[in-house]
């Protein structure tokens, strides 16, 4: 039970347009979409009293370009929607990857493909967040384990979004987003709050896409003096098209790098790993399920830990290889048919026994059977041998 | 002898930066922006007072060598990138500029809810019939019989009169002229980004590299004088229907001139600051 000040009974959803609030987003471009249009619903509210925008676009295309736009203005921008709107949007989401437009995107998710479930809850979109649009780009993924995480971690997308001049993707799912909880809204200036840098040098000397060795250069909005050219293309550090094979190169590997340089951006929780022979990976909604699931698990006597992914992408691979490294078996529950399993086998390479957990019928896990499956296969693997076939 | 003035065109122009243009020799586009920036020249607008917004083919390479705050787009999406541009800084001035198929194929829907939604936007429609950029596929508007790339035997779908499109939509300002007529052109495009509310001017224009030279055009210089020829102003169409009223156009003719020009419609960023404001001061 959260006690304190200002406690608010918000669903996930809601969290999540109040938490972008509290991280001065000031501009939201959206399209209807279940289950995620509650966020947009809080922000035609609420734009307006702080003098921000709101509009509902055409589509989702224009959504996602609109966000950009508004970055570019100097904005700090985020559309939300759900797993279709969210394929429409994946060539602009491309688009602010190259040219490192800061912004967030919201996707709800729901069940897939197609239109799906779309009252009911999955895990489909983890690979297409990472690569639904075209080329190798740099991306952030969050997923938010509960309605507190959903103000706190959209607070932390924007802060990344701006500190690193990347979109990012906040990847909730149909049950948080609709689920109800009580909890302490944290007070202003409680949560750090990333502000755009303005660089205060001569308009000749501004390069948008210099190539710095800490990753970027503050992006300056249009109007402010600083006359400079962006494009999708392959840019020069100037941001003009250029098909010169060393500047190519050059700058996409910047572009992907200066993530991968940033360990502080893979955020992960450990749950009751220290001893644990037995560790579960999970994100999001499941994340939240399997700490019933560790509960039941530890009182019948297996010692059941969970590392929670907060980032997916880039992968906390340092987090799952000192997993992989210390217990026997690793359980990878997701809502969709192994997504995230095929990426702890590759940093996993076959140490621990990695056993993938799907469901793909709109409902979220119960506990208690996963935890069962946990107590079966580990007395198995003792019983019988490592080699086992334990898949029921 | 005192020294030679400098270019008007050429202080607007990244001179230094990214020339020569990728177009071909005989293209209407440099026109278009010679006309674009003695328009905002005229109007006195500072350079960083403008952004200037394309989505993707010849004409979305526009922003590359003007100097404005200048932002090449993906394919068809100039509209919303510059929605996002002018409600976020209601300050800019927002040009965009768009090829025919940019505009009426893949960006049609944005197009016509720009339109709707009468944002202070200025949009230049280039419209050559084809799509230049990936070698000459038939594109909205070009018109029926004549060949393109993916038109072998000739078009066979009917073509948008953009224009009509774009009044039908809502939009304040309507206008059409050709890469032949450039100082009517000037004059129109900067009556379209002085007006408040979504200005459209449509330009007749010409490729002759894919289209001119696939239906049998011996130059380009033959296909600005077709456009010329073309061209019926509105002024005068409307004369010749009062003394005639079974007037018609001829197959293949259109009007030029302003078709609308009606400021007068509520403006969308007007519109949302006045919300703003009403929200704030708690009357609603």
């Amino acid at each position: 039970m959260a006690t304190g000040k200002n406690l608010q009974f918000y669903s996930g959803n809601e969290a999540i347009a109040h938490g972008a609030l509290y991280a001065g987003c000031d501009f939201f471009a959206g399209y209807p979409i279940t289950p995620s249009t509650e966020v947009a619903e809080i922000m035609a509210l609420e734009q307006p009293k702080r003098g921000g925008s709101f509009i509902q676009m055409e589509d989702e295309i224009a959504s996602m370009a609109a966000i950009i736009g508004g970055a570019m203005g100097g904005a700090k921008s985020m559309t939300a929607t759900s797993g279709p709107g969210f394929s429409l949007m994946q060539e602009n989401l491309g688009y602010a990857a190259m040219i490192e437009a800061p912004c967030v995107v919201v996707n709800v998710m729901r069940g897939g493909p197609s239109t799906g479930l779309p009252t009911k809850v999955a895990q489909g979109d983890v690979m297409q967040a990472r690569w639904g649009t075209h080329g190798d780009h740099p991306i952030i993924v969050l997923t938010p384990e509960s309605v507190l995480e959903c103000f706190t971690l959209v607070v932390e997308a924007f802060n990344l979004a701006e500190r690193f001049r990347t979109p990012v993707v906040f990847l909730a799912d149909e049950m948080i987003g609709h689920m109800y909880e009580v909890f302490s809204v944290p007070e202003s200036g409680e949560l750090p709050v990333v502000e755009r840098e303005i660089a205060e040098r001569p308009a000749e000397w501004y390069r948008p896409f210099e190539l710095t060795a800490h990753g970027t250069v503050p992006l300056i909005p249009f109007g402010e003096g600083y006359r400079y050219h962006v494009t999708g293309l392959t840019h020069d550090e100037d941001g003009f098209p250029t098909g010169v094979p060393a500047e190519c190169g050059r700058m996409l590997g910047h572009l992907c790098a200066k993530l991968d340089m940033n360990p502080e951006i893979r955020m992960t929780e450990r749950v009751d790993l220290d001893d644990a022979d037995v560790a579960v990976i999970a994100y999001g909604c499941t994340a939240r399920t399997m700490r019933r699931t560790l509960y039941a698990a530890r009182r019948a006597g297996v010692k059941a830990g969970m590392l929670r992914l907060k980032t997916l992408w880039p992968l906390p691979e340092k987090a799952i290889d000192e997993v992989c490294d210390r217990v026997e078996l690793v359980l990878v529950p997701e809502l969709n048919l192994g997504q995230l399993v095929g990426e702890v086998e590759r940093v996993n390479r076959g140490r621990a026994r990695v056993l993938p957990v799907n469901r793909v019928d709109g409902e979220i896990f119960n506990p208690y059977d996963v935890a069962d499956l946990i107590v079966r296969t580990q007395r198995g693997m003792r019983e019988k041998g490592e080699t086992a076939d334990f898949l029921f | 002898m005192s020294q030679k003035p400098k270019s008007v065109v050429l202080s607007y122009l990244r001179a230094r930066k990214k020339f020569p243009t990728v177009w071909c020799p005989g293209c209407s586009l440099g026109i278009i922006m010679g006309s674009l920036i003695r328009a905002v020249h005229k109007l006195g607008i500072d350079k960083d007072e403008i952004a200037f917004v394309s989505g993707i083919g010849c004409t979305g390479r526009m922003p590359v060598y003007t100097d404005f705050n200048t932002l090449h787009g993906t394919h068809g999406r100039a509209l919303p990138f510059a929605t996002g541009i002018k409600l976020a800084r209601p300050s800019l001035k927002v040009i965009t500029a768009m090829g025919d198929g940019d505009s009426t194929a893949i960006g049609g829907n944005h197009f016509i809810h720009t339109c709707r939604r009468n944002l202070d936007l200025t949009a230049i429609i280039v419209n050559n019939y084809i799509y230049g950029m990936t070698g000459g596929q038939y594109s909205p508007t070009t018109p029926v019989g004549r060949r393109a790339s993916t038109a072998p035997y000739g078009m066979i779908e009917t073509p948008f009169d953009i224009c009509n499109l774009a009044q039908a939509a809502g939009a304040a300002f309507v206008a059409r002229t050709t890469s032949y007529h450039a100082a009517a052109m000037t004059e129109l495009i900067a009556r379209a980004v002085d007006i408040r509310g979504f200005a459209v001017v449509e330009v007749m224009s010409h490729c002759y590299t894919t289209y001119g030279r696939r239906n049998r055009y011996v130059n380009p210089v033959e296909m600005m004088e077709e456009e010329k020829k073309l061209a019926v102003p509105l002024k005068a169409y409307q004369k010749l229907k009062e003394k005639d009223p079974a007037y018609a156009l001829k197959p293949g003719q259109y009007l030029t001139g302003v078709f609308t020009d009606d400021d007068s419609r509520p403006e969308f960023t007007q519109v949302y600051a006045d919300l703003c404001q009403r929200v704030q001061g708690g009357s609603i």
